[in-house]
């Protein structure tokens, strides 16, 4: 189906963090690199506290957690984390490389800088942070970029301080990990003026190029998050939280407009079987001697653990819940991520996916009969639950099923690795601010905006000319690279092998080489940077002659995973110089009468047979010296 | 138009548009600056100078400070408590509206901060007596101080809780220890290194422990609740006249010195355990005491190399009637100085001996100099700590000021309330970090 997203009113805004390579952290000196395996470390154990008043944006679950008194242990590595880290040191000074690199990211969007700088405090409750507040600030506003679309606005650009890591989670405790705290993030928030999911990638794509030329971002794994906003007409602004990949951002957004739109027709649906909302009425039921002689494992598990099975009956909602409303995903599922995040159950089970995990017909049958429900028009929803827990889920489920007669709740959710989406917890109202009063106010004077100047990462046409006249690319390739995401991965091999291998051969290898074979109609996603650089390293170590990068690639994706990228390297490494000679001297004693024939054409005759040999393992340039130099030695002999 | 804090504004400039409330300058703000509390919640400063500024709403919000207050609570529970405020960062909470911190609590928020006080108390008072940071107390705020805790006592509370900065509270816990004589109840003093509107205050629990010492303690002393770990583990009770703060910013700065800590409450289980059995028991109601005059023409002075003698020369001239320094090691200052701490004693002016090495006694008997310092009259001051030393002999010359100077040097020397130990065994010094 071909959706017409500007039909749909589809508004989309992005938000960007990225973690900042500054030799300190935000408010301390520690460094920005994260430890290892092997660091020691010691923990500490606190416990946090919120007076509920004061929470603005909290998740449902750490709400909870906190609540109960959950243990929060940090792991605390030697050299990557301080006092200031474990909340036993005030703040240090703000990092003032941070805030020129952050200067320069402002200019380079085209907004202003604030005249004096506030660090504020939000609060955050699930641990992530050992003061239970996340230190941000505002440090410019008001800026754009452009694109083929029209401008993107941009709202704030503000630099902020990274999460701690979690590394481990159970009953009554979450641990964390000190080194990535504190690190400092750029936050770029752009206005909701992208209409269409390719748009969101190329601004996400064109922020992130823009990030990474300051020079000054840390790269790889976890160093770039994005969190998107989406609303159709009709729907709701639903914020989405950690889409990890770029790649990923078209198709999150297609699935939450998918999402959206069925949610709708759900609603339509509804209305036209004449419900209503105020008529639903809650009421939990102990259904658990319907299934004391059960097969089902699930159920058998549970009960013997002394939980029970409790139902929530649905009136009229025969068929709702199996509506699929993302590939995989049902409004059934949309009920379940409720009961996960607000009741710390592990799901539910509803009637419309009934006979399954081992329930039978006939018990599906009998709780429709306990709950006096009729199995032709209604559902209902059951969880394996203690009674407390079984409380806390089925209510949320009622409340998020009375909100399907509005259509689409406003909700914050969380991006799942094939790009749909999972409830997280509710939006907040105006995130609870506090200013940080350890920090003094910071003036932007016009000193440090000609100092931040000098980082304002260069513009994609300044990006052009320096690929053109220092990396001596030719125009039409430099072109295509400035507006390829493949730039990251062509700066990227150029920072490693710049020196020993010419960047146009780089880039002739992603622009040419690469697109070819995926115009031969091979998945070329499978050569990834890793394949590039083992292919790289070859060619500058002299090991292989550049012109065997297309074939080792072919082979490697014809090969389809049997052939390592090392072996192939090693297959084709070059011919040394007296293999070669040996090679010409073979080829011309066995054409010994063609070329005394026609001297003339001597030359094509033993480079074209030496060539069937030797391609791709020598430099044809060498190849025709030698196979020169060897004729006209073996024609004065003659 | 004039905008004033409170005021909800438009600020145009450079083709940006702000919306806020005007936020009140602070200190560090430049003189042109406008701070504004955006609607996502960020507060920016912005230059009024060649913006437009357009007031939307006047008096969104309010910043009018509340005055002190008394409040009470009624709970469950059987214990009568007061809680005493001088002020300090256990009471401060920043507003999120305005920013302005707010070192004042009321009843209510106390309980709302520590349910436990709910089914705990039967009543509880809240008083806010201070409203000041611990480094602007006085010796006359001493003398108000115990006169109030004083008043509790005898009406039969169960408890009094004292919230204090932190970092003065060894001089007003030593101060309440020598005045408040023989207590029928342990009055405690409590402070927070991270202030009350952190998630990660660690007032909460330090006051949590403060409630188990009404029910459990055996013991009739000032004492002073706060972390003893980093982690969220234990707090410790620690003897008033023992106990200093010895970090500037850590949860578990405060420390017994020369002593063991009271008693510790472990937490999560809240477990009591009394961890010194040199305590002082609780004393009959009857026989409770306040002596609670401070003079304030005591110094405490701190040698080091190179210190002018003459300095002890005009504080004797200035009127002061006692010295107590911090002498080196065992107790010394240079040989120079003993003339001018002999013409001291000559005048009537008490000159007491402690150590800046702090761990450690005091010995005269050592070294020369040590000897001579004797006998130009200096009082060795044992292992007190030099802030109690000086808090002693404040109250000392405050209260008996009729009597001569060689019974107040007795007295001096008399162990009132356990700030000497005279048995150091090897355990009370700590253990630093030494590689691996
Ligand atoms: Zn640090």
């Amino acid at each position: 189906m071909e959706i017409n997203y500007e039909e749909l009113g589809l508004k989309v805004g992005l938000e960007i963090h990225q973690q900042l390579a500054t030799k300190g952290k935000l408010f301390c000196s520690c460094s920005t690199s994260l430890a290892s395996e092997s660091t020691p470390k010691v923990e500490v154990s606190r416990y946090l506290r919120v007076a509920k008043s004061e929470i603005g944006e909290v998740d449902p679950a750490a709400l909870y957690e906190m609540l109960k008194g959950r243990k929060i242990i940090y792991e605390v590595p030697r050299g990557h984390a301080c006092l200031v880290e474990l909340d036993e040191e005030p703040p240090h000074p703000i990092n003032m490389e941070a805030v020129l690199i952050t200067l320069g990211i402002v200019k380079a969007l085209n907004a202003k800088p604030v005249d004096e700088v506030y660090v504020m405090r939000k609060i955050v409750i699930d641990g992530s942070n050992t003061s239970g507040f996340q230190r941000t600030a505002v440090v410019g506003v008001g800026g754009f970029i452009e694109d083929e679309n029209g401008r993107v606005g941009i709202q704030t650009i503000c630099l902020e301080e990274d999460a701690a890591r979690k590394v481990d989670e159970g009953k009554g405790y979450v641990k964390y990990n000190l080194d990535r705290l504190g690190i400092p993030l750029v936050e770029i928030s752009t206005a909701p003026d992208i209409k269409s999911p390719e748009q969101a990638l190329r601004v996400a794509f064109k922020l992130g190029l823009l990030l990474r030329l300051t020079g000054k971002v840390k790269r790889g794994i976890g160093t770039i998050r994005q969190d998107l906003n989406v609303s159709i007409k009709g729907g709701s602004k639903i914020e989405i939280k950690g889409v990890s990949k770029l790649e990923l951002i078209p198709k999150v957004i297609e699935y939450e407009v998918m999402r959206q739109l069925k949610l709708l027709e759900i609603r339509d649906e509804l209305i036209k079987r004449g419900l209503s909302s105020e008529e639903l009425t809650y009421v939990v039921k102990d259904v658990t001697q319907v299934f004391v002689n059960t097969k089902s494992n699930l159920v058998r598990n549970a009960l013997s653990k002394g939980l029970k099975v409790y139902a929530l009956p649905l009136k009229g909602f025969n068929g709702i819940l199996k509506v699929e409303v993302q590939p995989g995903r049902r409004f059934g599922t949309e009920l379940s991520d409720y009961a996960k995040a607000w009741g710390g159950v592990g799901g539910i089970i509803h009637s419309d996916e009934l006979p399954a995990y081992g329930i039978s017909a006939e018990e599906k049958l009998n709780v429709f009969k306990v709950l006096n429900l009729d199995e032709s028009r209604d559902a209902y929803v059951l969880t394996l639950a203690d009674d407390e827990s079984a409380e806390r889920a089925l209510q949320a489920v009622f409340e998020r099923v009375k909100n399907a007669f509005v259509g689409v709740p406003k909700e914050t959710r969380a991006a799942n690795p094939d790009g749909t989406t999972k409830y997280m917890r509710p939006q907040p109202g105006a995130s609870r601010m506090y200013p940080e009063t350890d920090i003094p106010p910071l003036r932007i004077s016009e000193e440090l905006l000609k100092e931040a100047e000098k980082l304002k990462p260069p513009t994609p046409d300044e990006l052009l000319s320096r690929l053109v006249k220092e990396h001596n690319l030719p125009k039409p390739i430099a072109e295509a690279l400035v507006r390829d995401p493949l730039i990251h991965t062509y700066l990227n091999l150029v920072e490693s092998f710049g020196r020993s291998v010419a960047p146009h051969v780089i880039a002739s290898t992603l622009m040419i080489h690469l697109k070819g074979l995926k115009s031969q109609g091979f998945d070329v996603s499978l050569i990834t940077e890793e394949v590039l650089e083992k292919v790289f390293e070859g060619v500058g170590s002299g090991l292989i002659s550049k012109d065997s990068i297309p074939e080792i690639l072919k082979e490697y994706l014809s090969s389809k995973g049997s052939k390592s990228v090392e072996e192939l390297v090693k297959a084709y490494a070059v011919l040394r110089r007296e293999d070669l000679e040996k090679i010409v001297d073979e080829v011309i004693e066995r054409n010994r009468e063609s070329i005394l024939a026609k001297e003339s054409k001597a030359f094509n005759i033993v480079m074209g047979e030496v060539m069937r040999v030797v391609r791709g393992k020598i430099d044809g340039k060498i190849v025709a010296d030698v196979v020169r130099e060897k004729l006209s030695a073996y024609l004065k002999k003659k | 138009m004039r905008f004033k804090p409170g005021d909800r504004v438009r600020v145009v400039k450079d083709d940006v548009v702000y919306e806020g409330i005007v936020l009140p300058k602070t200190e560090f703000s430049s003189e042109d600056i406008i701070m504004l509390k955006l609607d996502n919640g960020y507060n920016v400063g912005l230059s009024v100078e060649d913006a437009q500024v357009e007031v939307l709403n006047e008096n969104v919000v309010s910043f009018e400070f509340e005055e002190p207050s008394q409040t009470f609570f009624r709970g469950g529970g059987n214990l009568r408590i007061s809680f005493l405020s001088t002020g300090g960062t256990i009471v401060s909470k920043v507003d999120y509206e305005t920013g302005a911190v707010k070192p004042a609590i009321t009843a209510a928020e106390l309980v709302d901060m520590v349910p436990d006080f709910k089914n705990q108390v039967s009543e509880l008072e809240v008083l806010e007596v201070y409203r000041l940071f611990s480094e602007d107390l006085t010796p006359k705020i001493w003398e108000e101080l115990s006169f109030e805790v004083a008043k509790r006592v005898k009406s039969g509370v169960d408890g009094v809780l004292i919230a204090h900065g932190t970092d003065t509270m060894t001089y007003t816990a030593a101060a309440l220890a020598f005045s408040l004589r023989n207590l029928p109840i342990p009055i405690v003093i409590v402070g927070a290194q991270r202030s009350s509107d952190r998630p990660s205050t660690d007032a909460v629990l330090n006051l949590k422990a403060s409630l188990k010492v009404f029910t459990e303690a055996p013991f009739g002393e000032v004492v002073v609740s706060m972390h003893g770990h980093t982690s969220d583990e234990y707090v410790l009770i620690h003897r008033g006249v023992k106990v200093r703060k010895m970090h500037s910013s850590r949860r578990d700065a405060f420390q017994s010195i020369n002593d063991v800590p009271l008693a510790k409450v472990v937490f999560p289980s809240m477990e009591f355990k009394l961890i010194n059995d040199r305590y002082i028991p609780r004393a009959r109601l009857e026989d409770f005491e306040l002596i609670n005059r401070f003079s304030d023409e005591v110094a405490l002075i701190k040698f080091y190399p190179g210190f002018e003698c003459d300095l002890i020369d005009g504080l004797i001239d200035k009127g002061y009637k006692g010295l107590v320094f911090e002498g080196t090691g065992l107790g010394h200052v240079r040989n120079a100085c003993v003339d001018n701490i002999a013409r001291a004693s000559e005048l009537g002016v008490l000159t007491v001996m402690t150590t800046q090495t702090l761990f450690g006694r005091v010995n005269l008997n050592v070294y020369s100099t040590g000897r001579r310092l004797i006998k130009a009259g200096v009082i060795p001051a044992e292992d007190m700590l030099p802030e109690v030393a000086f808090v002693k002999l404040s109250w000392l010359l405050g209260s008996y000021n009729h009597l001569s100077v060689d019974e107040i040097k007795r007295l001096f020397l008399r162990n009132l309330v356990n700030e000497i130990n005279y048995r150091h065994e090897d355990f009370i010094y700590p253990r630093w970090y030494h590689g691996d």
